[in-house]
């Protein structure tokens, strides 16, 4: 019972210990987006691995799932005859959460584990120490670039996963439930402009759909190297940061929406 | 608890005490260029306890003992790659510990290392590999970087037009270590840490490795430290040789002392290599 609860302790400790490494890590990382040198190179390269790399799994998210809202939301309205909302519902669902949530766990699981796997890698092949050996700084060569990109990146991706899924839904309403396309797309334009406008242009559900994934894009990298940064114990260490990187972080983004979300109805209540 | 990597361990001698720069190589004088004093470190199990070398300048220290006694890690240690529990660590004249993280890279500049598996930049290119260090240094423009790349390709018997624009994946074991010390000296350091600079090479290929060290040696005053099983090859450029047992340094003298010493322990090394 006693051994029970030291190593529980120690576990918390433990964790409490990660914690810590992890914030610093993340604000390393951050204040050397002044610093120089700026390793632009590899963060454009990053982009375009985390970003180009992902846009095909990520239409082929939006679309499947833009389809199949469409096509349970023509089911349920149908029992009040109000197909016509199915803009409505797939416009709001796709925005909000769906195109966000969807698009950062489909890249922590592309994007995430790669970042992870590559520094692991490096970690533990004495390339990071090299890289210290010549005056480097890892964090600012390596984690602050991705950090960077995926804080980029990930947005933009949500953006076309939004357009994708509602396309998808369109599809959907026009060829099988049989709506008009511009009833469809007036309803998802409605559901849009009924929370209100920030600065009296952006869609209020859309500007909260950003800031999400901005935050999410920096789990992702953020995690991806906070894991593989500190991989031990050869190849296997690297498959165990891989996976560590992905799990957490998709947990990290599922708690965090929440938290936005709450946080978004303070900051931008919506206009009723 | 292991130890964690650098970057987290170090935040917090940044806040500590801000310390002056290492001295310039023309205030050095007869201080040791690396000494270690008293250094004690365990991971899981204890490695160093209480070791104590220097190395002086201009002089080339063998490192020899057993796998597993904590070789490489007294390298890194130097480079502050890791920091000891106890004990002092010197480069330069100046003590690294106490050192923010920007002046242990400047000194780290100063030292070229040559890893033990290579430690390649898997992603770059061979030519890319080799200029690394100078493009960190930052104060040379690219023709001649390209220049000193050859130079230093030729230096370890590779022919730049066959390796430069090749990947390290695509290198054979020996060729990655020839690149790997040809990329440590790039930036004429003025310290060289070779960590089993021969493992894996082919007869031929070692003379020239061993001719490569006497030469920086000879010619450019370089001082350097040689850790390795190849006691031979070892011995043919050592100045100095120390033996690693049990977290020490048991033995300190020329390789003739070494090789005329009536230790057991020592004596029964000797033969088995
Ligand atoms: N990062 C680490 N984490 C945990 N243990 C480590 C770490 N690095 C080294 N060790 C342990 O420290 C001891 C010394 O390792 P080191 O690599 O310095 O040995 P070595 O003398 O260079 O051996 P070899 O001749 O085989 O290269 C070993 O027992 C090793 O298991
Ligand atoms: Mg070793």
């Amino acid at each position: 019972m006693n051994g029970f609860i030291t190593s529980v302790d120690e576990r918390m400790r433990g964790v409490a210990l990660g914690v810590q490494e992890y914030f610093t890590l993340g604000a390393r990382a951050s204040r050397f987006v002044a610093a120089r040198p700026f390793y632009w190179r590899d963060m454009l390269y990053q982009m375009d691995r985390i970003g180009a790399g992902s846009v095909p799994i990520l239409f082929l998210t939006g679309l499947f799932t833009g389809m199949v809202l469409a096509l349970q939301s023509s089911v349920e309205l149908a029992k009040f005859g109000a197909n016509i909302y199915i803009g409505n519902l797939v416009g709001a669902s796709m925005v909000k959460e769906l195109g966000p949530v969807l698009s950062a766990l489909m890249v922590a699981g592309r994007a995430g584990s790669g970042i992870a796997a590559e520094l692991g890698a490096m970690r533990v092949t004495e390339q990071i120490d090299a890289l210290e050996s010549f005056g480097t700084d890892p964090i600012k060569k390596l984690v602050t670039p991705r950090l960077l990109a995926g804080m980029i990146m990930l947005p933009l991706l949500t953006i076309m996963t939004d357009v994708v899924g509602i396309a998808g839904g369109l599809f959907i309403a026009v060829a099988k439930v049989e709506i008009p396309a511009d009833i469809y797309l007036r309803g998802v334009w409605t559901t849009l402009a009924l929370s209100g406008f920030v600065f009296g242009i952006f869609p209020r559900d859309f500007v909260g759909g950003l800031l999400k994934p901005l935050v999410f894009g920096a789990i992702i990298a953020g995690t991806g190297s906070y894991y593989g940064m500190n991989a031990q114990g050869g190849t296997e260490g690297v498959g165990r940061a891989t996976t560590r990187a992905v799990v957490t972080s998709s947990i990290l983004i599922l708690a965090t929406d929440y938290f936005l979300t709450q946080l978004l109805l303070v900051i931008l209540p919506p206009v009723l | 608890m292991s130890t964690p990597t650098e970057h987290l361990r170090h935040i917090p001698h940044e806040r500590r005490r801000r310390v002056r720069a290492a001295p310039e190589p023309a205030a050095r004088g007869a201080a040791p260029v690396i000494a270690l004093d008293d250094v004690w470190l365990e991971f899981d199990h204890p490695v160093l306890r209480g070791a104590t070398l220097h190395v002086d300048e201009g002089d080339t220290l063998l490192v020899l003992g057993e796998s597993g006694t904590g070789k490489s890690t007294l390298l890194k240690l130097v480079l502050r790659l890791l920091l000891p529990e106890r004990g002092r660590i010197r480069v330069f004249g100046g003590e690294i510990n106490d050192l923010s993280f920007e002046e242990v890279l400047a000194i780290r500049r100063r030292i070229g290392k040559v890893f033990q598996n290579a430690a390649l930049f898997d992603s770059l290119t061979v030519y890319e590999n080799v200029a690394y260090p100078l493009r960190e240094a930052g104060r040379k423009q690219e023709p001649e970087i390209e220049r000193i790349v050859r130079e230093r390709l030729e230096f370890v018997d590779l022919d730049p037009e066959q390796v430069m624009t090749k990947l390290p994946g695509e290198l054979s074991g020996g060729m990655k270590k020839r690149v790997g010390i040809a990329r440590a000296i790039a930036s004429d350091p003025e310290v060289v840490l070779y960590d089993e600079p021969t493992a894996g090479l082919d007869p031929l290929a070692i003379d020239t490795i061993v001719g490569l060290i006497r030469k920086l040696q000879h010619e450019l005053g370089v001082t350097a430290v040689v850790v390795t099983h190849d006691i031979r090859t070892g011995f043919r450029v050592a100045s100095r040789v120390n033996l690693l047992r049990e977290g020490r340094i048991e033995f300190d003298g020329t390789p003739e002392d070494m090789i005329a010493s009536d230790d057991d322990y020592i004596q029964s090394y000797l033969q088995a290599a």
